[in-house]
């Protein structure tokens, strides 16, 4: 009787420290998220509204001033095409660069290929602000500063990015390649129609991430690009809030338009997301 | 060599080649160039070799020292805050009780959001007359001259950005964390109840030591990163107020793209690529002994 009792219970009774433990939990979650609330709450407000001794979180009328002004006083919209250009590009030649590389590495057999693969896990250590003067001077004489052709070609190729899709293709059995080539199927078309549709997972947590390193880069930016309409949404937003630093509102407004693509990105590809940082760290 | 091991040969070169060439003009040869540089007072025009001269001024660099000091305790207070919270976090969403994979979404998703994004709501959030935070101290009965100051303060500068990192990166680590937990056999747990292990013996026992191949690896990560951070300050205090907030990379960046002197800057660089270096060679010694232990 003891032991059914006892056996029962831990999927009957509500245990105190289960309920500490939920409570530490949702306390978090709410730490994390009242940041997010207060901002999108303050882009509605008037600058007066934002501060002041008893200060309403929820605005009472909820005014769009602060976006008009984002949107017009100041080229969002720009920065916005911009980083997406950027985005975009990049991760697309990533895609392919890497994987081409990553297929390479993995499934064909050549002299030297292992040693260069040392090299390119022994760079990914090598912090980039380690290396980003001397970078900075080959771009320069490349004629490319100021120009969104220097991040484009900085970005293209990453060794991480080489490593994440080698290993996912370690797992594809090597009997399939060379029924290909039994079958006279050429590298190219092995690549296209067996390597890459048996890599989509990789391909898809490598194209999150880096989508989400460019939108997010600041440095970068900042240190290649000089006018104002290369600008990115980062360093826009980072000079509109050294400029109008009183102008609470607008900033926020400004951050929240800049956060909104993240937030799609997460929602669409969280899965993926959540494995390429349980990744990240595997690689170590 | 056979017709068709030279073709593969030929195949492999072509299919590298892209993500190679790229290889060695951005990483390659900037990796070499650089530390050439270090020895150099190269202005980005022009310059020449000053052999150990750069090295010899980071010694006498108040402003340098005081960065490197600042770093030291912005690494060494931010990254036992951000694996205690990471661990807890990861300890009390594997439990799976309620709601456990919504609260595991929140806490991520601060860590996708920009640097640039979070110190802008950070500037606000922390503004010491009427904004929220002191507002809410108030609230608590902190008298109005004991209301702290954050970002406007030598005294809480370095705090108020570490609040916010701790805030921003806890997420991240905390899905390495739970990695790490899903991968300790459940028959270790059943076996120490049997043995009438409590809930603290279950993890100093089993938990803790099984973890810590991943809270090896969490701190090395989270140490690295510490000695990068730069973002953050330069949106919010800019180094500021006095020193009290400059880092490495904010002096490297300084030096380098607003003094123009590059060689200087790449000597900061290589001793920023040093301190990496010894931390990743600490990593490979250390991942040898935990392989042993298991």
């Amino acid at each position: 009787m003891t032991a059914i009792a006892h056996a029962s219970r831990p999927h009957k009774r509500i245990r105190l420290s289960d309920v500490l433990i939920f409570l530490f939990c949702l306390l978090a979650a709410f730490v994390m998220v009242v940041p997010f609330f207060w901002m999108v709450c303050a882009s509605f407000k008037l600058n007066t509204e934002i501060f002041s001794k008893h200060a309403q979180w929820i605005p009472e009328v909820f005014h769009t001033v602060n976006y008009e002004k984002v949107w017009n006083d100041i080229p969002f919209f720009k920065y916005f095409l911009n980083t997406a250009k950027l985005a975009v590009i990049i991760t697309l030649l990533q895609l392919v660069t890497c994987s081409l590389a990553a297929f390479s590495f993995s499934k064909l057999h050549y002299p030297g290929r292992d040693k260069l693969f040392l090299a390119y896990l022994g760079t990914m250590m090598v912090p980039w602000h380690a290396i980003m003067i001397p970078q900075f001077i080959i771009v320069r004489n490349l004629g490319l500063f100021n120009t969104h052709a220097a991040l484009i070609l900085l970005q293209a190729f990453s060794a991480f990015g080489v490593f994440i899709l080698r290993q996912n293709m370690l797992s594809i059995p090597d009997s399939l390649i060379e029924a290909a080539k039994i079958d006279g199927s050429s590298w190219f078309r092995t690549y296209l129609t067996i390597i890459l549709p048996l890599t989509k997972t990789g391909l898809v947590t490598l194209a999150v991430l880096t989508f989400n390193n460019v939108w997010n880069d600041y440095m970068g930016p900042m240190i290649y690009l000089d006018s104002q309409s290369l600008f990115t949404i980062q360093i826009g937003l980072a000079s509109f809030k050294q400029e109008f630093a009183a102008d609470y509102g607008a900033i926020m407004a400004g951050t929240v338009c800049s956060i909104i693509p993240v937030v799609i990105v997460y929602a669409c590809a969280q899965r993926q997301i959540v494995e390429g940082v349980a990744f990240s760290g595997l690689k170590n | 060599m056979t017709k068709t091991a030279r073709n593969e040969m030929a195949v492999g070169y072509l299919y590298l080649l892209p993500n190679l060439i790229g290889f060695l003009v951005f990483t390659a040869i900037p990796i070499v160039t650089g530390f050439v540089m270090s020895f150099t007072n190269y202005n980005g025009y022009k310059g020449s070799f000053v052999g150990l001269a750069n090295y010899e001024k980071l010694f006498r660099d108040t402003q340098f020292k005081a960065a490197f000091a600042n770093n030291m305790v912005y690494s060494f207070v931010s990254v036992p805050l951000i694996i205690l919270f990471a661990l807890l976090l990861a300890l009390a969403l594997n439990k799976q009780l309620p709601l456990a994979n919504t609260f595991k979404t929140i806490c991520f998703f601060p860590n996708l959001t920009s640097m640039v994004a979070v110190g802008c709501v950070a500037m606000l959030l922390f503004m010491p007359s009427n904004g929220p935070v002191n507002n809410f101290l108030s609230a608590l009965g902190v008298p109005e001259e004991n209301l702290p100051q954050w970002f406007f303060s030598t005294k809480t500068a370095l705090a108020t950005i570490i609040i916010v990192v701790v805030w921003k990166q806890a997420g991240y680590y905390m899905i390495m964390f739970m990695g790490g937990l899903k991968n300790i056999p459940s028959f270790l747990y059943e076996a120490a109840r049997i043995d009438g292990a409590n809930g603290w013996q279950l993890f100093r026992h089993v938990t803790w030591p099984m973890l810590s191949p991943t809270t090896f690896m969490v701190t090395i990560l989270c140490f690295i990163s510490s000695f990068q951070v730069f973002d953050i300050i330069n949106v919010t205090t800019q180094g500021g107020p006095g020193r009290a907030t400059s880092v490495i990379v904010f002096r490297i960046y300084k030096e380098a793209f607003k003094n123009n002197k590059m060689g200087y800057a790449s000597a900061q660089a290589y001793l920023l690529f040093l301190i990496i270096l010894i931390i990743t060679l600490i990593q490979w010694r250390g991942q040898k002994r935990w392989v042993n232990v298991d």
